[in-house]
């Protein structure tokens, strides 16, 4: 087989706040063997909807047939795909440095305050330097801290991201959804 | 006025409510709270002791797939839910409607490895379409509600629900509940006429157009449109193994099977048709052998209800999502009327070829020994091509579909997608209760017999009445042929040394026959067939006998061997 073009893609899962629903979106991934890059779970702006923010490495033609079967799940609202370049994304990330290294290695605060992170803690031991940004900026301080050999500890956490596209569509889709509902109810009934 | 019940209780009116009157099941002790409530239930809900769960989930299936309604097994936990997998994951790849009830401890003991405890959702959520843990006995009507919901609705498939023991007990005011509607499901996407139309398009410039009928059609009771619409544009048509039934064998525009033992015509001219639409089909390997080379000269027109099967396996020009009943009926009131005469006739010339290498050989053998296709064929006339069906998995599946001829509606029940050996002998119990005025024909090896050959104990309490035709070969031979066509005649673990199927018949007051020649045939499916009741007809047959053609593992639909 041919070797495709692998992408960074995010996933946005909209679900409803049941029990298991983590297990049935992984498990989609897992039976492709694709692993999961970041993934980051939290409450969304609807009342008892969750969100997944899913990365992965993967092709056009996997992307697009995973997002459809995450679709399928009954409790899933909605589901899709988008480029870096169709959202806004952030990510935070904590690193631990070694306080003796970093007092030896002026060149590291500059590298600090390039990066426009900042230094939340300070001791005889170690400093703990945080990041908000995008995922690059994040793994290109970590490198130049790295290879100053000051990094005792690095921890990011996963993407939140928004999209560039006006409206939340989860919103849309469920009054779209609830409208023809009543419709075809009113019409069974009159 | 709500009535204060137990959850086992509000399990059996929610059941009566959902209109299950026949379920399948076997007790243990983390259902015994429902089995109870069941006891006082019979006359209205008509349970099925199995011999094993996997017996329980396969009747099940048999029973919805003739009969169009969900079926119904009842099983306690652990040990139970699990022997009931199998079932599950085949009604899922096959889109069979069926409720897995199961039992579970109790709450409190949940996640503490509990006696006959196992985590049934997070086991069966990757093989079914919907799968619940009900913890209180409020939550018991909605939960069915929707499980029932859930299999029939859209395309239909496996739900279970996980009943903790507790909440069997416990009490709760019960009332019905309905459920036609899941804010974060869409059963039926709407059909779009911008898609229609495009698809007429396709259609109507098609000089050579062939259609692939899948199950869908069945599924979604869309077997009159499909017609009409072949019939105005006089389109060739193919089935699916679990299409067969969609369309009478004999319909001039019906040109047989497709995949790898299918017949030849329309494996050919899958690679020669202009357009290809697709109705209700998921392009199973099986159907379009090596994908690369897959009808890539025509146009593909993709008609389904579930829209994560569009450009799955082949993209489509085309996709018209929406239930085919409605789809098909659109699409027919914009085609224009057709001959398509030469490109009709160029089946012709393949079913000759077919005829002579293939069919006739195996219809009337030159040798002594009885083909498998012979007894089939001759099974299939006796019921006037009116009986339904039921098939293991191998040859007796590849060659049952070839050589039974269907003229009714859900005639055929076979497990295609998963192919569970040994679904054979209780789907064609369930089948029995599903369609109860109808013949059961259930073709199994000697393998597939033996691998739920427990059942035979279900048919002699119920007096089902399965005709169970054996074609006894002393072989697996369906791994016996590939062994003999790819891996060099050597038989690892295929020949089988059988038991006395007479004698089994006969301990489960079975009625039975054994024959080894061509001049009984006729005369023992008769008597089959004239018995009240079950009978067990043994055909012993060609040890060696290969299902030809065959698009070989790997291969081009229009590379078939006709011989091997």
């Amino acid at each position: 087989m041919s070797k495709v073009e692998k992408t960074l893609y995010t996933i946005i899962v909209h679900s409803e706040n049941f029990a298991g629903l983590l297990n049935q979106v992984t498990a989609v991934f897992t039976r492709r063997q694709i692993n999961i890059e970041s993934l980051n779970v939290s409450a969304s702006s609807i009342k008892g909807v969750h969100k997944y923010t899913i990365t992965v490495w993967t092709d056009r033609d996997t992307i697009g047939k995973v997002t459809k079967q995450i679709s399928k799940k009954i409790d899933v609202l909605q589901a899709h795909y988008f480029t870096d370049d169709e959202i806004y994304q952030h990510e935070i990330a904590l690193y631990k440095l070694s306080t003796p290294v970093l007092e030896e290695k002026p060149e590291a605060s500059k590298v600090i305050r390039r990066y426009n992170a900042r230094i939340v803690e300070v001791n005889p031991v170690f400093a703990i330097v945080e990041k908000n940004g995008m995922s690059e900026d994040i793994t290109g301080l970590y490198e130049e801290l790295r290879d100053m050999g000051c990094v005792l500890q690095f921890v990011r956490s996963g993407r939140v991201t928004i999209t560039t596209s006006c409206f939340e569509r989860v919103n849309e889709y469920l009054a779209d959804r609830e409208a023809k509902y009543r419709e075809k109810k009113g019409k069974s009934v009159g | 006025m709500k009535d204060n019940i137990t959850g086992a209780e509000a399990l059996m009116r929610s059941l009566e409510h959902e209109g299950a009157k026949t379920i399948f099941g076997y007790p243990g002790g983390s259902i015994m709270p429902v089995f109870d409530a069941l006891y006082d239930h019979q006359e209205k809900i008509n349970h099925i002791l199995v011999r094993h769960e996997q017996g329980a989930s396969h009747a099940a299936q048999g029973f919805a797939r003739v009969s169009g309604e969900v079926g119904v097994c009842l099983v306690t936990s652990g040990p139970g839910a699990t022997n009931t997998i199998t079932g599950i994951a085949d009604a899922m790849i096959d889109s069979t409607p069926i409720v897995v009830i199961a039992g579970q401890v109790a709450t409190g003991f949940l996640g503490t490895d509990a006696f006959q405890e196992v985590d049934l959702v997070g086991i069966t959520q990757p093989i079914s379409k919907w799968s619940y843990q009900i913890r209180r006995a409020e939550d018991v009507a909605w939960a069915v509600a929707r499980a029932f919901y859930i299999a029939r609705s859209g395309r239909p498939g496996p739900v279970v629900l996980d009943f903790a023991k507790d909440a069997q007990t416990e009490k709760t005011d019960y009332e019905p509940v309905e459920v036609d509607y899941i804010r974060s499901y869409v059963p039926t996407p709407e059909m779009d006429m911008k898609e229609v139309r495009q698809a007429a398009e396709l259609i109507n410039a098609a000089e050579r157009p062939m259609l692939l009928v899948g199950q869908g059609v069945e599924l979604g009771s869309a077997q009159e449109e499909l017609r009409a619409f072949i019939e105005k544009a006089q389109i060739p048509a193919a089935c699916t193994l679990l299409g067969l039934s969609a369309l009478p064998t004999e319909h001039p525009l019906n040109k047989g099977m497709l995949g790898m033992h299918g017949n030849l015509g329309p494996n050919v001219n899958t690679n020669k048709c202009d357009v290809l639409i697709a109705v209700g089909m998921r392009f199973d390997d099986r159907v379009t052998g090596k994908l690369a080379t897959y009808a890539k000269q025509a146009k593909i027109v993709h008609f389904d209800i579930d829209p994560a099967e569009i450009d799955k396996n082949v993209k489509a020009d085309v996709a018209v999502l929406g239930n085919c009943k409605e789809t098909l009926a659109a699409v027919t009131q914009l085609v224009n009327p057709a001959t398509h005469r030469e490109w009709l006739d160029s089946f012709q010339t393949y079913e000759e070829v077919e005829e002579e290498k293939v069919i006739r050989p195996e219809l009337h053998p030159a040798g002594n020994s009885l083909s498998m296709g012979e007894v089939v064929r001759v099974v299939s006339e006796a019921t006037n091509h009116e009986g339904v069906l039921v098939t293991d998995v191998g040859q007796n599946q590849m060659i049952a579909a070839r050589y039974f001829k269907y003229s009714k509606n859900r005639s055929m029940v076979t497990s295609g997608g998963l192919g569970t050996m040994g679904f054979c002998l209780p789907a064609a119990i369930g089948a029995t209760f599903g369609s109860p005025e109808r013949t059961v024909c259930a073709f199994m090896g000697d393998g597939g017999l033996q691998m739920c050959i427990q059942e035979l104990g279900t048919i002699m309490e119920q007096k089902s009445p399965v005709k169970i035709i054996v074609l006894n070969n002393n072989y697996l031979g369906n791994v016996r042929q590939w062994q003999a066509m790819f891996f060099k005649h050597r038989y690892s673990f295929t020949p089988m040394l059988n038991p006395d199927y007479m004698k089994i018949a006969s301990a489960y007051d079975i009625p039975s026959r054994r024959i080894m020649s061509r001049d009984e045939l006729k005369t023992a499916v008769d008597e089959m067939l004239a018995t009240d009741g079950p009978f067990l007809l043994e055909a012993c047959v060609e040890e060696e006998g290969n299902v030809l053609p065959m698009i070989p593992p790997g291969g081009s639909v229009n590379q078939m061997l006709l011989e091997c």
